[in-house]
């Protein structure tokens, strides 16, 4: 967790930070909890026989898979967690910029997520732009790619994040 | 045995998938909030949401948004599909009150040089005709009754 300044962004660039391990398995219950919120029928997720047939045994909804990584309301001794898109923040600080908006995000899933999986993740800087003016104020704009593992190594998605940190038109530059 | 609904030969491009329409309770908004573990009050705790974030009320979490995309596309495709990619853009947020109206079309289908049939799609949700949330998604459709995306695996799933 520490600031990325203008001179550290080259050195960042796809490299592998703040790796996690997810705080619980994979688990079903949340799976039916979450088809339930959407009233989702699909039967890979209600009839094991279809999800034998079909998947080779039950999987979670692919969409669920940044749900592993939300950490406990509450347990006990934790230090503080990694806030999800630590580097956005790294960013906002290091480059001085203290609005943010996240324009687009974008899930590339591979393979399946399983009940009883323990998930990994990371996250990648791929790109920072040069300055730029847009109605929102002057800043700049970054893709973070977060990847998540199964315990086996697989990769089973990448979520890209396109952000652009901003500072209001007036505010000077806090650094 | 279960056999595909859908396979990629029956989708022609411009074609509109079924619409889905929901009414949006302050139920829809913290169920969907819990099932996706985002705590965060202004998705349950109107209080918050209205005086600290200035919106009329609690709103859908972006989460559990994808949740509702992904249960639109795969009442279409039924269990054979299987989804490939999704990107969202947020326009607006969606309230207790509110009710949501999902729509998309097909943009472009395709196999890939592995073999995987697919549909691009476009979707939308709108409330009062305003898109609230857009999304452009690929999911993987069988090519015949014996295909099955689910099976591939490595060099032959390449999203």
């Amino acid at each position: 967790m520490s600031a990325i300044g203008i001179d550290d962004i080259e050195g960042a660039l796809g490299v592998r930070q703040h790796e996690e391990e997810g705080e619980f398995p994979v688990e079903q219950g949340y799976i039916w909890t979450t088809c339930s919120s959407v009233e989702n029928g699909n039967p890979l997720f209600w009839d094991p026989g279809v999800a034998e047939e079909v998947t080779g045994g039950p999987i979670a909804p692919p969409t669920m898979v940044s749900v592993w990584f939300r950490p406990h309301h509450w347990a006990p001794d934790r230090s503080t967690p990694g806030l999800p898109l630590q580097i956005h923040f790294d960013l906002k600080e290091g480059l001085g910029l203290p609005e943010a908006v996240m324009s687009d995000n974008t899930i590339v899933f591979h393979e399946p997520v399983r009940p009883g999986d323990r998930l990994t993740t990371h996250q990648v800087l791929k790109s920072v732009s040069d300055e730029k003016t847009t109605r929102l104020g002057t800043g700049r704009f970054w893709v973070i790619d977060v990847e998540y593992h199964n315990q086996r190594g697989e990769l089973v998605a990448v979520e890209s994040y396109t952000g652009f940190g901003y500072r209001r038109a007036g505010e000077e530059a806090a650094r | 045995m279960t056999t595909p609904t859908l396979l990629l030969g029956d989708v022609s491009v411009g074609e509109a998938l079924p619409e889905l329409t929901h009414p949006v309770t302050a139920t829809t908004v913290v169920l969907g909030a819990l099932a996706s573990r985002d705590w965060r009050p202004m998705h349950h705790d109107k209080d918050f949401a209205v005086h600290r974030n200035g919106t009329r009320d609690i709103f859908l979490n972006t989460p559990n948004l994808a949740a509702w995309f992904e249960r639109y596309i795969t009442d279409w495709t039924g269990p054979f599909g299987r989804l490939r990619r999704v990107t969202f853009r947020m326009h607006g947020s969606i309230f207790p009150g509110d009710t949501m109206v999902f729509r998309g079309t097909v943009t472009d289908t395709g196999v890939d040089d592995s073999g995987c049939g697919w549909a691009a799609l476009d979707i939308a949700v709108s409330v009062d005709g305003d898109a609230k949330t857009t999304c452009s998604a690929a999911v993987a459709l069988p090519l015949d009754a014996d295909d099955n995306p689910w099976a591939r695996s490595g060099d032959r799933w390449t999203p």
